[in-house]
């Protein structure tokens, strides 16, 4: 919004210095030769790629090692096999999508789906009410709050939650909640908690795509006489619909790598794959599947991975809209 | 006139719900931040003691648990900084493709949620007793995982905060044009370090604060790869508080509230501090 205008004056303002862009090239390529040693004289000695090689190299170990343990041995028998060790096996993948490892791994994605659906729905009225405010106060406010909510997971999620609603938490005992049957340490309750931060994350999403709506189109579906409701279906989603499914996408992966939330709130009432793999790295596993948990993972980014190639493409596609 | 009635109609209803909604957001987000707070003053004898606040300094382990943090918060927001802002000043003056490439590195750990990661690395630092014995390469594995100073989180936190650095420094670099500006300061005779330490970066200060911020919440509030590889850093330190003492746990999280939004009003506030400079030029 601020930022688009800003480029236009810089060429403006480069003009008056010379004249078209050859000049730029002029003082540090005497000769009228080709554009190459101008380009070469621009840059850094050794080139750009040289100056991203610590990055690239750090990456390679850092990420890359990693990576490589979790392919290689979610396919090798662990050290404590019977027999076999270290040998190429799918054993360690067969398990990881059985019994209760398939549970965990199912209710992971449908607690993901379902706080991430509700979050963009959510989201998206939150976030108009925010754009079409006439009070700056208001948008200033809610999307600075947003910013510190989107952030705010974790641990402290878990413990403010226990504190209103857990057994001895303040709404809890002011509403007598417990006698309503009312539990936290559920599925419902996870979700509730997963909310508090998929909603802003959402807020902060989405704001971008409305701020791009021009208020012509809405006129112009006016002067059509077209129902609020007729320029929603016909005019609005369809255009928000690439950033309103990529950052549902965005919701559900937030909400399927979290881990700490569901691990410092319901213990092992919800099964959820994050805490499987935590529990199998901790050795809680049977004799022979000490490479489980490296299973469990790559079954995750397989997800993972699923997710993200729908997210990209849509935000590439969303941002063309924008700008 | 009479087709006008109906959109003066429409045009009024929307505030009504505009209020609705920002009402029930508002109770949703406010009442557990008035609930937790509440709650760690609220004493069970009756009246209000601050005993959850005051008692934090002197609980066992919360200094030493707190100095780990905030260390592990330094290394890990300096190395990330001096990895990634070259290359990224680089590949903006470099070829397209070399962009692309950044943005792929850059959003790979996206991909692998955090439990996944850290079970990768202890597959990695497994290797050590495994194959690595009598090489130089187990001495170093050793080293990483000192108890004093993990560097296998600073490695760790690195990667996971690489791409929220890299979007909020991406979005800073794009609204400055890098080139312009450091031909400006070359044909002025500026060297190269110059160029960049002078010129460039103090028009990147807002996505350079930006990007130390969301790293420094990151590490502060990270807990999954540190219970798991075994250290104590604050977050998992919070954790088991949390288990014997709940009022101090909840006082922790209301005080890292209380932090993030400082924090961020702080950044606000700079980054507002530079808006006016271009919008003059």
């Amino acid at each position: 919004m601020t930022t688009a205008p800003t480029p236009v004056p810089a060429p403006a303002a480069a003009d008056p210095s010379g004249g078209p862009g050859a000049v730029a090239a002029g003082p540090s390529a005497p000769p009228p030769a080709a554009p190459a040693p101008a380009a070469r004289a621009r840059r850094p000695r050794g080139g750009p790629w040289l100056t991203a090689l610590p990055l690239l190299a750090f990456f390679a170990v850092g990420f890359g090692l990693p990576a490589i343990a979790i392919a290689t041995g979610a396919f090798t028998l662990s050290s404590d096999a019977e027999a076999g060790a270290g040998t190429f096996s799918t054993a360690n993948l067969t398990d990881s999508v059985q019994g209760a490892y398939w549970t965990a791994l199912l209710s992971s994605v449908k607690l993901s789906a379902l706080t991430a659906l509700i979050g963009t729905v959510v989201g998206l009225p939150l976030a108009q009410a925010v754009v079409t405010s006439r009070f700056r106060a208001v948008r200033e406010a809610v999307l600075t709050a947003s910013g510190v909510l989107a952030n705010f997971g974790g641990l402290p999620l878990a413990f403010a939650f226990v504190a209103t609603l857990g057994n001895a938490g303040e709404i809890t005992k002011l509403f007598h909640l417990t006698d309503h049957g009312w539990t936290l340490y559920g599925f419902t309750g996870l979700s509730i908690a997963y909310l508090y931060f998929l909603v802003p994350l959402m807020v902060l999403t989405i704001t971008p795509a409305l701020d791009g709506l021009r208020r012509q189109w809405r006129e112009a579906a006016a002067n059509n006489r077209a129902t609020a409701l007729q320029y929603w279906r016909h005019v609005a989603l369809p255009i928000l619909l690439p950033s309103l499914l990529g950052g549902y996408v965005l919701l559900f992966g937030s909400a399927f790598a979290a881990y700490a939330t569901a691990a410092a709130m319901v213990g092992a009432t919800v099964p959820l794959i994050s805490r499987s793999i935590a529990d199998a790295l901790s050795g809680n596993v049977l004799v022979g599947q000490g490479n489980l948990a490296l299973a469990l993972s790559l079954d995750m980014i397989v997800v993972a991975v699923l997710v993200m190639a729908v997210y990209l493409p849509l935000q590439r596609r969303s941002a063309r809209w924008l700008s | 006139m009479a087709q006008l009635t109906p959109r003066a109609l429409a045009g009024r209803r929307p505030r009504l719900w505009r209020g609705t909604v920002l009402l029930v957001a508002g109770l949703y987000f406010l009442v557990p931040m008035a609930a937790s707070v509440w709650f760690s003053i609220d004493n069970p004898g009756g009246g209000i003691r601050f005993d959850a606040y005051t008692g934090l300094l002197g609980a066992p382990g919360f200094t030493d648990a707190l100095l780990l943090t905030l260390e592990l918060a330094a290394a890990t927001v300096v190395v990330l900084l001096v990895l990634l802002v070259p290359a990224l000043i680089a590949a903006r003056l470099g070829t397209p493709r070399m962009r692309a490439v950044l943005e792929v590195v850059c959003t790979l750990p996206l991909v692998v949620p955090p439990v996944a990661f850290t079970a990768g690395v202890i597959g990695v630092l497994r290797w050590g007793p495994d194959h690595l014995m009598d090489t130089p390469f187990f001495q170093t594995i050793v080293f990483i995982q000192q108890p004093e100073f993990p560097l296998v989180l600073v490695i760790a936190y690195v990667l996971m905060s690489l791409p929220l650095a890299y979007r909020a420094l991406d979005s800073g670099l794009r609204a400055v044009d890098v080139r312009t500006l450091v031909e400006a300061a070359r044909s002025c005779g500026a060297s190269w370090p110059r160029a960049v330490l002078t010129v460039v970066l103090p028009n990147l200060r807002g996505a350079l604060l930006n990007a130390a911020f969301l790293t420094l919440a990151l590490v502060l509030g990270e807990f999954t790869a540190a219970s798991i590889l075994g250290y104590q850093p604050f977050a998992v330190w919070v954790y088991s508080v949390g288990n014997s003492q709940g009022q101090m746990s909840v006082a922790v999280s209301v005080l890292s509230l209380l932090i993030t939004w400082v924090l961020l009003l702080l950044l606000a506030a700079a980054g507002r501090e530079r808006r006016p400079a271009p919008a003059q030029s």
